[in-house]
């Protein structure tokens, strides 16, 4: 779940009215946000890196507040005070408009080349945009906390964003050599090839991360200008000549990515919030994207999408029963502009473009169900009448279980997933015999395979318990993996029941003693007739008679 | 206590003797009670190997009242024998000296008297012997000077029934150590059964008494179709991350999947359909087929509402699974790689969010949790979505205890279940009240095989709907 950081005091400028904390939070709790911890730039400094290096922090009080993942309009104080504020009907939901520049439309043309690495870019301009400090700041992070999130770490969708009075149209998106790409970064002061700076970036904290994405490709992504100006270099960095400042009244904004539908939902996420500071509020110039086929396409979509849902099915879903007309102002309250249709049961919902989370009538309902408060649904009881099972083979656990402990041993609980060498070599079996599952991408060795055996975890479970008084008498029943290739994975759980009995002395005769007694409560006889069983000696490599004392 | 001035002493004067000591002379050379010097001895010995100790009973002797006076003044029969003058004695006279009854029939029976009843005033007693020896007295003098060693066991007994004699020490004569009260018992041999393992006990127990049917989950290893396809997470989903997720390297893809469901489910993902938008994105199959360890238990949920789907005409249900699951997350002192998950899932025509709050309230009161409010959340494959939080008294707090929804339609319909069922669902961990409910602050010393043993020894049974504590309050949310 993303976390938004706000300062408390502009949050509430913007709000139009203070709250106390433990009232943002009810009113957070409500919208479906929470209020995680509130603290300050000190504070956190003062945390990771000591009181120290806190001084002459900010102590200004930030609100750090959980926003579901799907939510992307709410990743910035100006999304989340325009959630709240229509939620509350103190505003209605703006209305996002696309217009044609008055001059030329900003081309960006996409050469076949990025085909093969970064097929897809969207763009846009916000015009007469006004800065100030705090605005910049909410920019830069909405990037950030997009590329975090639907952007996947830049992977499908990087921004980028410029000073279009430093540029001059049309602009290239083309894919080159490396070594063929050379430009000054951003905050750099001299100019790299890509080579150069994917050496330097390996010890960036912050851009190390994205390097991954494009570093094994024979060609890199690369958006010049008409005079060969580098924008940027996505997904890793912008160039330093179009950087934005807070005097930059007029920004390129061009998305690249490889998911299409990610990267215009991002595109139109970050115009809706910030065309707030546009001298046309909420307007958006569109610019051109030629696609290598010669296709051409406007952006951003800014679409507006008409839903038709009927009432009685929003209060069948939820459980409550609200006129038409309460719902329609319940949706309107979501920034879902809803108006009572037809024979007065239909509700047409128009979905604004900052709200790609709603792809189906259940998206609806939800916000239906939200702006009437959970809290105020009158809980019942389905009539649903079923006769319970157990799963025969957790009912035989759950017995057994139970007669283990009767008989004197203790219930172990071991990990599912252990080190080859735990299941292999120590008990001097070879890996290759053991029939177990792999993992491909284990953080340490302790995740490796998942066990074939209980007997490591038991073994494991006593080396930990040595302070313990003897004799320790272990089980456990769960279950181990092998492969089996008549299974639809590949792959099938068995239950064991292992048991172990440690002491100074061998004592196999407890052992002995205790699979008898669970023989007898299985109703299984000892001795070589039918469904009877027989102890016969195996020369197995785990218990080795010569280590015995 | 081992370490008081006695156990002190007893282990220089140890150090110090050759072949040990004797407790009783010990005692008495320091002028304590032998009882402390016992209780010392147990305290050393319980630490382990430190001194060793033999259990010697020695029986010591001493008379009696009368054996005193019988040592004196010699035994009864032997009186009696002395009052008889060589011209004897009238019976009735020799009855009324003070040993008179006793020794008489003693001394009739040793053979030195004799009564003559023909005597002319009653019977009387004549000597039979001249002299006779008093082998009673010489036997308790040798008793007093401490030679009781000298007499035969049969001669002591024999004394000793005579209440002659008496066993120093002997249990009838001696006050009895109270019971302490305040020590601890000896707990019985006993087994034990592991407290997360008693805590799912007891929600299968909540399930069952709901009317919920256990699902199958003994199946670790999942395909990503399974886990995430079939529950509309897209594949471009973050849960779908190598940092997220076990993915497997062998067997690395499933063998079989639903191929005329999984195009159904690609349609849904990749275009959409059923009232759907679709996430719009290219689909892919070799995504699907990647194996893995199951993120969720949700994965065999699917896998039980698909079997359901297929039974025609559907039939409500009531399912519930309590196992294993898996995730590649950094670890810390509450998050392992692998826990429990809880799941309830509910599927009939019409159900709705009312009735997921009302199942939740029931399921939540037999955990003895009363407290209850709901905020609204996303999951992936439920809409609408909620938390679960309870207001927890301890942290004077509302924390979250579950999360629930309405399965999607996305999810539910490529499946083929009718339009008009609804399935609502709920999960929790079992990690999380179980640490909860028996203190536990270290996942570590619960699951896996760094666990506290003392703590499995020691745990108390599982009461959920009896938790000690301050009573829940009355007030609304």
């Amino acid at each position: 779940m993303p976390t938004v950081s706000v300062k408390r005091d502009l949050l509430f400028k913007a709000l139009g009215r203070t709250y106390t904390d433990e009232e943002f939070d009810e009113l957070c709790f409500e919208f479906g946000l929470e209020l995680d911890e509130i603290t300050s730039e000190k504070e956190i400094i003062s945390k990771e890196q000591g009181d120290k290096k806190a001084e002459g922090a900010s102590d200004v009080v930030l609100y750090k507040i959980d926003v579901p993942a799907n939510r992307y309009d709410l990743l910035c104080l100006e999304g989340l005070v325009r959630g709240l504020q229509v939620f509350k009907e103190r505003i209605k939901a703006p209305l996002y408009k696309r217009v044609m520049p008055n001059g030329e439309i900003q081309k960006l043309i996409i050469t076949e080349e990025t085909a093969k690495i970064r097929p897809y870019a969207v763009a846009a301009v916000l015009r007469n945009i006004k800065f100030t400090k705090d605005r910049y700041d909410s920019f830069i992070e909405l990037q950030e906390k997009l590329h975090q999130n639907i952007c996947r770490k830049r992977a499908l969708v990087a921004i980028g964003a410029h000073d279009l009075d430093s540029l001059s149209g049309p602009f290239t998106f083309t894919a080159k050599r490396p070594s063929d790409i050379k430009f000054k970064p951003l905050s750099k002061t001299k100019e790299y090839t890509a080579c150069e700076l994917m050496n330097i970036y390996k010890t960036d904290n912050h851009l190390k991360h994205y390097l991954h994405i494009i570093e094994n490709k024979p060609l890199y992504p690369v958006i010049y200008d008409s005079n060969g100006v580098v924008l940027s270099m996505p997904p890793i960095i912008n160039g330093n000549h179009s950087k934005i400042t807070l005097n930059t009244r007029n920004v390129f904004i061009e998305c690249t990515g490889t998911d299409f539908t990610k990267a215009k939902i991002v595109l139109d996420i970050i115009v809706t919030m910030f065309s707030e500071y546009c001298e046309n509020q909420f307007t958006v110039e569109a610019a051109e994207v030629v696609f290598p086929n010669g296709k051409s396409y406007t952006f951003p979509e800014l679409a507006y999408r008409k839903e038709m849902v009927r009432a009685d099915l929003i209060n069948k879903k939820v459980g409550i029963r609200e006129t038409p007309e309460n719902l329609a102002k319940l949706l309107t309250r979501m920034c879902l502009k809803s108006e009572v249709i037809g024979d007065g049961n239909q509700i047409e919902i128009e979905i604004p473009p900052t709200r790609a989370d709603i792809i189906h009538a259940c998206d609806i309902v939800e916000d239906a169900a939200i702006a009437y408060g959970y809290n105020n649904i009158q809980m019942t009881l389905p009539k649903t009448y079923t006769i319970a099972n157990q799963f025969p083979l957790n009912k035989l656990t759950e017995l057994l279980r139970h007669d283990m402990a009767a008989a004197g041993f203790t219930e172990a609980l071991t990990f599912a997933l252990c080190s080859q060498e735990d299941i292999a070599d120590k008990l001097g079996v070879d890996i290759s015999a053991t029939k177990a599952v792999h993992i491909s991408n284990p953080k340490t060795a302790e995740f490796q395979v998942a066990r074939t055996t209980l007997l490591p975890g038991l073994l494991k479970t006593i080396a930990a318990n040595r302070k313990m008084p003897l004799p320790l008498k272990l089980f456990e029943i769960s279950d181990i993996v092998v492969k089996d290739s008549s299974r639809d994975v590949g792959a099938r759980n068995y239950r064991h029941l292992c048991a172990v009995y440690y002491n100074k002395n061998p004592g196999f005769e407890i052992i002995h003693g205790l699979l008898d007694r669970i023989m007898q409560l299985l109703d299984v006889p000892p001795g070589e007739k039918k469904g009877g069983y027989v102890i016969k000696a195996s020369e197995g490599p785990v218990l080795r008679p010569d280590e015995l004392p | 206590m081992a370490d008081g001035p006695v156990a002190d002493v007893l282990l220089r004067r140890l150090e110090a003797a050759d072949g040990g000591l004797d407790s009783a002379e010990l005692a008495a050379e320091l002028g304590v009670e032998h009882q402390a010097v016992v209780g010392a001895v147990k305290s050393l010995q319980a630490l382990g190997e430190i001194i060793e100790a033999e259990l010697r009973s020695t029986k010591r002797w001493e008379l009696t009242a009368e054996g005193e006076e019988i040592a004196r003044e010699g035994s009864h029969e032997a009186r009696v024998f002395r009052s008889v003058p060589p011209e004897g004695l009238a019976q009735s006279e020799l009855m009324r000296l003070p040993s008179g009854k006793v020794g008489f029939s003693k001394a009739m029976s040793n053979k030195w008297i004799r009564v003559d009843k023909s005597a002319a005033d009653g019977p009387r007693v004549f000597r039979v012997v001249d002299s006779m020896e008093d082998d009673v007295q010489r036997r308790l003098q040798l008793v007093r000077g401490g030679q009781a060693e000298k007499l035969a066991e049969k001669e002591r007994s024999e004394l000793r029934k005579r209440k002659l004699l008496t066993e120093v020490g002997s249990w009838r004569d001696r006050p009895f150590k109270p019971y302490n009260f305040s020590a601890r018992g000896v707990l019985p041999d006993s087994g034990h059964l592991h407290p997360l393992l008693k805590v799912r006990t007891q929600f299968r127990q909540i399930f069952l008494e709901m009317g919920f049917t256990e699902m199958p989950t003994d199946n670790f290893i999942e395909s990503s179709f399974w886990n995430f396809d079939a529950l509309f997470q897209p594949q471009q989903h973050p849960a779908r991350d190598q940092h997220d997720t076990f993915f497997l390297q062998d067997p690395a893809e499933a063998l079989q999947l639903p191929m005329d469901y999984v195009h159904r489910v690609k349609r849904t993902h990749s275009q959409g359909g059923y009232g759907s938008q679709g996430y719009k994105y290219t689909w892919k199959l070799d995504e699907a087929r990647k194996n893995l360890l199951r993120t969720h238990t949700t994965a065999a949920s699917a896998r039980a509402l698909y079997r359901l789907a297929r039974k025609k005409p559907f039939t409500p249900i009531k399912y519930f699974s309590i196992d294993r699951v898996f995730r590649n997350e950094t670890l810390d002192a509450t998050h392992l790689a692998e826990f429990h998950q809880i799941e309830g899932v509910v599927a009939d025509h019409g159900l709705t969010l009312g009735h997921l709050m009302g199942v939740l309230r029931e399921f939540f009161t037999k955990l003895g949790i009363t407290q209850l409010r709901f905020k609204p959340a996303y999951n992936p494959y439920t809409e609408p979505s909620m938390e679960v939080f309870s207001y927890h008294q301890g942290l004077k707090k509302w924390v979250e205890v579950g999360n629930s929804g309405l399965f999607r339609p996305e999810m539910l319909l490529p499946m083929g279940l009718p339009e008009n069922v609804s399935v609502i669902a709920w999960g929790l961990s079992l990690e999380r009240p179980t640490m909860i409910k028996y203190g536990i602050n270290n996942i570590r010393e619960l699951v896996g095989h760094k666990v506290n043993l003392q703590m499995v020894y020691d745990s108390p049974l599982c009461r959920l709907d009896a938790e000690p504590g301050p009573p829940q309050t009355q007030e609304a949310a």
